[in-house]
């Protein structure tokens, strides 16, 4: 009985572990179709049945690639962004977040779910305004309308670190005000070191959301020189999209910097759903 | 007494000042502003001209707004539950104990952060009606594909499915769901003679229900603004099949600067978002459960 128990859940366990390995498969495949594509002659991308496995790769595809496709600029205007729009959450999202939790103000219930309720309006709304401020003050077609909101906060992120300063026991904050200190310091020295874990979160989802943007660079960008990724890829498309083999290189140069960073941060953010107290 | 809680009060909006200004300067001013475009003829360069309704009694005429309305409604409808249905289904799978599930998951969760520009890249060749890898493969079982971004009606079902490769989000969410229910509700179950299937109804359903209402509602909102896929695989076309409201929007506002009907779409949309949200919210009194004693 307790064999047969046991070999049920094997065969359970080995079910789930072929399901999974299919559904893995096709994750994978766009992108392995993607790179053999990247890897291909002109006259193959025509052949029936493909050549999964082009050999002798061809990877000169990556260097009339990078000739129609300024990678290298348009991946600086990308780190520039997304660079500078993390600084700016990192900077503004967590003190307001500390003004939403550790100090008792009258009033501050009603903001923060005023400002949960802002989640919910779509940028459409917002978006003609927007883009009507900066035109008037001459910041349209520079970076600057898309890193500038992020110094303001942005109120996922400031959910997300109100959370976790809500676990920060308040004697400890009372311990440090008996010592004199003042609720700056408090935050600084004691908040902000303590939150290291929410913080990288933040600044990781803060990272993707900038990198991924296309609706806002579309919308302000018009110099070439100035395109991010986003830009770039989609005008290489629209120019050169019948060449497949060099569309998907530069693709590939695209997803690259992505592996990279998920190299990095998939621990983070695959963990990271415990501090987004979604789990409530 | 008195003194100290207006310090407080003086010390918490300093604290939450950065946001407000934005909150002033980047919703409120543009809530109002652009209701106020609404009613106006707006092409930047000339102040707005007051012309009350007129551009929403003009939208209702519109074909091509409805057509996009109409587009986005298909996609709500097709994006929310199979993105439901493929979410839950990879987070059930995603749970269980295995050694290499670490692998499963990052690979499965990876193209959440592909951005959309280049999944939408790699999803044309992909799903290219000859070339691409889906029709080969069905080729070589000699079955003929559809043309998939080519065809009108195909079109925005390619969208919706291509969609499904960043359905590792969803998938996340529900993880951390299932595993936070109580093992013992389990057990208890399997004492009573309950099966795996009556299990997932009765105790798993129930309870990652907060999660579920959670990616009702931002997986709604989110696909009543989809873009950029549609306007990077196919630009609305063919016939404008796949012409999203968001595009059609972004068209008037920026390709023929035309801000006030631009700005009367966006107020539509506006409150379609708001009604969804408020029925969904609404509904989930009856069928969103809170374990144990928690609010």
């Amino acid at each position: 009985m307790r064999l047969g128990k046991r070999a049920k859940e094997m065969i359970r366990l080995n079910t789930v572990r072929i399901l999974l390995i299919i559904v893995t498969f096709v994750y994978v495949l766009p992108f392995f179709w993607m790179i053999s594509t990247s890897l291909k002659a002109d006259q193959d991308l025509f052949l029936m049945p493909p050549k999964w496995f082009p050999i002798p790769p061809h990877w000169e595809n990556y260097k009339q690639a990078i000739q129609y496709f300024p990678f290298f600029t348009y991946f600086k205007n990308s780190v520039i962004i997304t660079s500078l729009s993390v600084l700016g959450t990192l900077l503004s999202s967590p003190m307001v977040a500390y003004g939403f939790s550790k100090i008792k103000w009258p009033g501050r219930d009603f903001f923060f779910y005023l400002m949960l309720s802002t989640m919910m309006l779509p940028f459409a709304v917002t978006m003609i305004p927007t883009f009507i401020i900066f035109k008037k003050l001459g910041l349209v077609n520079t970076l600057w309308p898309l890193i500038i909101p992020s110094f303001f906060g942005s109120p996922g992120s400031i959910f997300l670190i109100r959370q976790f300063f809500n676990t920060i026991p308040d004697d400890l904050i009372d311990a440090a005000k008996i010592d004199g200190a003042t609720d700056w310091q408090i935050y600084w020295k004691i908040a902000i070191p303590l939150s290291k874990p929410v913080l990288t979160l933040v600044g990781l989802f803060q990272f993707i959301g900038s990198w991924n943007n296309y609706l806002g660079p579309l919308i302000y960008i018009s110099d070439e020189s100035k395109y991010p990724l986003a830009l770039g890829l989609p005008t290489f498309l629209s120019r050169y999209g019948t060449h497949w083999n060099w569309m998907m290189a530069a693709a590939t140069l695209s997803v690259i910097p992505i592996v990279i960073f998920f190299f990095f941060a998939q621990s983070y953010l695959i963990e990271g759903i415990k501090l987004t107290g979604l789990k409530e | 007494m008195k003194k100290s809680k207006r310090r407080n009060l003086i010390k918490g909006l300093l604290f939450i000042m950065p946001w407000l200004i934005g909150f002033t300067v980047f919703t409120v001013y543009p809530i109002a502003a652009s209701f106020y475009f609404s009613l106006t003829e707006y092409h930047v360069t000339t102040p707005p001209k007051w012309v009350g309704f007129e551009n929403y009694k003009k939208l209702f005429s519109d074909d091509l707004f409805i057509i996009s309305l109409k587009n986005t409604l298909y996609y709500a409808a097709g994006l929310v539950p199979i993105g439901l249905f493929v979410g839950l289904f990879l987070a059930l799978l995603l749970v269980q104990p295995l050694r290499e599930i670490v692998f499963y998951r990052g690979i499965i969760y990876f193209p959440t952060i592909v951005p959309a520009y280049a999944f939408a890249t790699i999803g044309i060749w992909f799903f290219h009606p000859y070339l691409g890898f889906i029709n080969q493969i069905l080729d070589f079982f000699g079955i003929p594909g559809p043309m998939w971004l080519s065809d009108e009606k195909w079109a925005k079902f390619t969208i919706i499915l291509l969609s499904q490769w960043g359905a590792g989000g969803t998938a996340l969410i529900y993880m951390a769901a299932i595993k936070d229910i109580p093992k013992e509700l389990y057990e208890a179950a399997i004492l009573d003679g309950a099966n795996r299937f009556q299990m997932f109804w009765k105790i798993t359903v129930p309870l990652i229900s907060p999660a579920t209402l959670y990616y009702l509602v931002t997986s709604t909102l989110a696909a009543l603004q989809i873009f950029d896929l549609p306007q990077i695989m196919t630009g609305g076309g063919p016939a404008n099949s796949t012409l999203s409201y968001v595009m059609y929007l972004y068209r008037h506002a920026f390709s023929y600067v035309n801000m006030g009907y631009a700005s009367a779409m966006a107020w539509i949309l506006f409150l379609i978002s708001f009604v969804l949200t408020f029925i969904i919210f609404g509904s989930s009194k009856k069928w969103v459960y809170y374990f144990g004693s928690r609010r």
